[in-house]
């Protein structure tokens, strides 16, 4: 099998009239071509949101506005939340999903090629409109990532046409990724790999997908309504006209709290993954694990006025999100504990993606308490809008989302490039982003509960001494990523000591068991036979 | 050990010590939710606290099994793995078991949260609106309302002058409540959604334009307390501070019939001096003042504006040509623009004063004089 792979992929590589260079790229229909566009892609806008970050950081350094006026501070937490949002966590995980989903279900490539080019290709444009519109006159989107009407509307610069539009193209390539992911997941499985033999990163996409065809129609309808509020004279959100500015919130976060689910479930299935290569032993309940995700993303669809517990909503509207919320604290739990219980009695060892996973289930863990205690409705008015919540946030976004799409790549990289990675390189990474990041996020937890407000340029005396802490730290995590674009450089060179197929010894799936490294360009022409 | 003696009574004195300190806000580094000094308040802190040590336990349990694992299940120490993957009854259990301890936590949760909004007879009932960017009160049991803006100066801000120990969280006129009666609040916005809030009274609401939130509080004890606005409402969201005083209730019931009284002197003040024109240098003075209070946030103090989000005024053909245009604008605001409507903020002396200003600052020199008489024409229609 390796051998005859082998072989095709120098066969492509020398003889095939595939074009090469730039138009390799732009027409490519290769999910491994793909997914490495949108990883890179998502690398990038990972470093874009970042820059805007350490802005954000520089300017609340210390009391006082010293570097940028506050308009364009909200432009930049604005900005910031997009691009992570929108630009990173999501596409770098329809990057994975693209080069990974085929080969863990013995599919040669994705089921729709020209459309999973076409998906990735229009997102480059939608960023560019989003980021051309901060050099215009008046700037960008000032008014938050959550763009509430009436700020967005009737009190927002025309520039807010350009955000429209580009969210509406990130919409449509999410929904194109998603529907490449469900058609190949229930077409092309290989013989005998049934439903309940797929491996959880495949599990934990195709609900996600679902996820995504569901919600992100009804972002399209929020940016569309706002659009003719703004610029064609409806009144959705305008109450002199009849409409209610709260009806945004709702709908807005009927996409919105879906959308947090699309950014984790990915990352459980990746845990999911190599925690039980890593302790040599098959991950514990994995049937609870597929049922424990289906049920978090059902329960995600009747909790989203937990984000709106303070515009005043009756009380009996309060208890049932704040009860429906408590609730999904459940199946994660469930999650948690599988994942302890496979470590239990395994024969661990720590290479670099176990490293990230631990720190993930930790970390991640954390942004969970705090996320319970915010579902707690009374607490919430004090936690609502505060540093609190941007500390659970993060937890949950960057040492979650991220820090199991830092463990994926590290995890499959040597498979990808056929050479393993820079350990040295690597643990400098790990360890400087996990001091760096709990330095700038776990701060914010007490500047939080000591009163201070989100999206504020500007603070009072009493939250400098931990202000300048979390800056320190912010400076420290941006600057630690610079080692892993040096690690990825030197992969993308194909540097380092060849590897074997298997990569990792306590490794099993097909892309462990039957293909070699590096994966052949094309793979899985004759489907595997799974037992 | 006269060491460990000394630094135990340091620590002792420190502990002591913190109670004469809880008032004052000056760089005192607070960790922690504050317990506030109403009864909900408190309550909300004791649920603070509840759920933060029963995460803390469910964390300290599930860290410990995974940290064990880590140091003795590694293969480093020769562990070999087992082979389980299932169990149905750890399975149940896990399930089961947080499920109750969410019902421990959602008991005493639906409790306090149906106590606070219970708005039902409240003694003092006080309108609440929010505009871009100051707060507005308004008694409904009495003839008082004002506005209440950022008090620190532009200085301190910009970093020319030293900043004081309230910085950011300083109004010239405070919302004044009595103690111990129940005060309800009526939230609402005149633009974009602001939230009201106070942490020591546990009130955070949004201001909904268009719509009315309701809120209440029942403080125990007379003080200054400082919030700000929670929710982002545009440039100077972070300059819009919430300062609530709380005053014994006779105290407060001298204070309001006073707040009355010099209300209604005032509106009869501004009546008799339309019949007096102001000079040249009077108008441009306290126009000036004005300008700096109630326009500069958008139009900026040097009349420029924001390119692209607020007009600049500097050369500009509203306040350079046709006045009553000017005044309109000014009195009533322009809609589905951020242009507030002055006329019920400002007298009719400031609005005179202000707009011959921005007729005549930063180069204008249109050389034109409003006085108070012509924007109350204006205002009334003669």
């Amino acid at each position: 099998m390796s051998t005859v792979a082998e072989h095709s992929h120098d066969d492509h590589d020398h003889h095939h009239h595939a074009p090469s260079g730039i138009k390799r790229w732009l027409y490519t229909t290769n999910h491994k071509d793909i997914g490495t566009l949108y990883l890179w892609f998502a690398f990038i806008m990972f470093l874009t949101g970042g820059a805007m970050a350490m802005v954000i950081r520089a300017e609340l350094f210390q009391p006082g506005l010293q570097i940028v006026d506050p308009n364009f501070f909200n432009q930049m937490t604005t900005v910031h939340g997009l691009i992570m949002v929108f630009g990173a966590v999501m596409p770098a995980f329809t990057g994975l999903a693209n080069w990974l989903v085929p080969m863990m279900i013995g599919a040669p490539d994705m089921a729709l090629p020209r459309m999973n080019n076409w998906s990735f290709w229009i997102l480059p444009f939608a960023f560019l409109i989003l980021l051309s519109s901060l050099f215009l006159e008046g700037g960008g989107p000032n008014f938050g990532w959550t763009f509430y009407a009436p700020l967005s509307t009737t009190y927002s610069n025309d520039s807010t046409a350009l955000f429209v539009f580009s969210v509406h193209i990130m919409g449509i390539s999410s929904i194109m990724g998603a529907i490449n992911v469900i058609v190949t997941i229930f077409n092309m499985r290989a013989p005998g790999m049934n439903w309940m033999k797929m491996p959880l990163f495949v599990w934990t996409w195709l609900i996600t997908a679902f996820l995504l065809i569901a919600v992100m129609p009804v972002l399209a309808g929020v940016v569309t309504m706002l659009l003719t509020d703004k610029f064609f004279g409806t009144s959705f959100f305008d109450a002199a006209g009849g409409g209610d500015p709260v009806l945004f919130q709702h709908v807005f976060w009927f996409f919105g709290h879906p959308e947090v689910y699309i950014m984790i479930l990915p990352a459980f299935g990746i845990i999911s993954q190599i925690v039980p290569t890593f302790s040599r032993k098959p991950l514990f309940g994995y049937a609870s694990m597929v049922y424990a995700t289906a049920s978090i993303a059902l329960l995600s669809f009747v909790v989203w006025a937990h984000h709106m517990f303070t515009t005043g909503m009756p009380v009996a509207t309060e208890l049932f999100f704040m009860f429906a919320t408590m609730l999904i604290s459940v199946p994660t739990g469930v999650k948690v504990f599988n994942w302890v219980a496979t470590m239990w009695r395994g024969s661990i060892t720590f290479e670099i993606p176990m490293m990230f996973a631990i720190a993930f289930i930790v970390l991640f863990t954390l942004g969970g308490f705090s996320g319970l205690m915010l579902a707690i409705t009374p607490v919430d008015f004090q936690y609502h809008d505060t540093y609190f919540v941007v500390a659970h946030f993060h937890y949950v976004l960057v040492t979650g989302a991220i820090f199991s799409i830092m463990a994926a790549v590290y995890y499959w990289l040597p498979k990808w490039t056929g050479k393993m990675f820079d350990i040295t390189l690597a643990k400098w990474h790990f360890w400087c982003s996990l001091i760096s990041v709990n330095l700038l996020f776990f701060p914010m937890h007490f500047v939080g509960l000591a009163g201070m407000p989100r999206r504020i340029p500007d603070y009072a005396l009493q939250f400098a001494d931990f202000n300048k802490w979390i800056s320190i730290g912010g400076f420290a995590f941006g600057l630690s990523q610079l080692i892993f674009l040096a690690l990825l450089i030197k992969a993308c060179k194909k540097e380092g000591e060849p590897v074997s197929d298997r990569v990792w010894e306590g490794a099993e799936g097909l892309e462990w068991e039957q293909l070699p490294s590096p994966a052949p360009y094309h793979t899985f022409e004759t489907p595997p036979v799974v037992k | 050990m006269s060491k460990i003696v000394s630094g135990a009574t340091k620590l002792l004195s420190i502990l002591v010590a913190v109670p004469a300190f809880a008032d004052a806000e000056v760089g005192e580094l607070e960790w922690n939710l504050r317990k506030g000094v109403t009864n909900i308040s408190s309550d909300v802190y004791d649920l603070h606290m509840l759920m933060f040590w029963i995460c803390t336990a469910i964390g300290v349990v599930v860290f410990a099994v995974m940290f064990y694992s880590m140091f003795f299940h590694r293969k480093s120490r020769g562990a070999k793995a087992a082979n389980f993957h299932e169990s149905v009854k750890v399975e149940v259990a896990w399930t089961v078991v947080p499920f109750l301890i969410l019902i421990g936590m959602a008991i005493p949760a639906a409790n306090t949260l149906i106590a606070m909004e219970d708005v039902s007879e409240p003694d003092v009932t006080v309108l609440v609106t929010g505009s871009q960017w100051k707060w507005h009160y308004k008694y409904m049991d009495n003839d008082v309302e004002y506005y209440s803006l950022l008090a620190t100066q532009q200085e301190q801000i910009n970093n020319k002058f030293d900043k004081g120990e309230n910085y950011l969280l300083e109004v010239d006129r405070p919302l004044v409540i009595p103690t111990g009666k129940k005060v309800r609040f009526l939230v609402t916005s005149d633009d974009v959604i602001h939230s009201w809030w106070v942490p020591d009274f546990a009130v955070k609401k949004d201001a909904n334009p268009g719509f009315i939130n309701e809120a209440w509080t029942r403080v125990n004890e007379p003080g200054i307390y400082r919030g700000q606005c929670a929710e982002l409402c545009g440039k100077d969201h972070g300059f819009m501070p919430v300062v609530v005083i709380a005053k014994e209730p006779a105290e407060y019931d001298a204070w309001i019939s006073e707040q009355e009284e010099i209300q209604r002197k005032a509106k009869e003040e501004e009546q008799k001096l339309l019949a007096l024109n102001m000079s040249m240098e009077e108008l441009m003075e306290v126009g000036e003042k004005v300008y700096l209070a109630s326009c500069a946030a958008c139009h900026m103090p040097t009349g420029q504006g924001l390119p692209g989000v607020f007009p600049a005024l500097k050369g500009s053909e509203m306040v350079t040509q046709d006045i009553p245009a000017h005044i309109d604008i000014v009195l009533n605001g322009k809609t589905g623009t951020a242009m507030q409507a002055f006329g019920k903020q400002l007298s009719l002396r400031d609005i005179a004063a202000v707009i011959t200003y921005e007729r005549n600052a930063w180069g204008n020199n249109t050389g034109d004089m409003v006085q108070a008489k012509d924007v109350n024409a204006a205002l009334t229609g003669n």
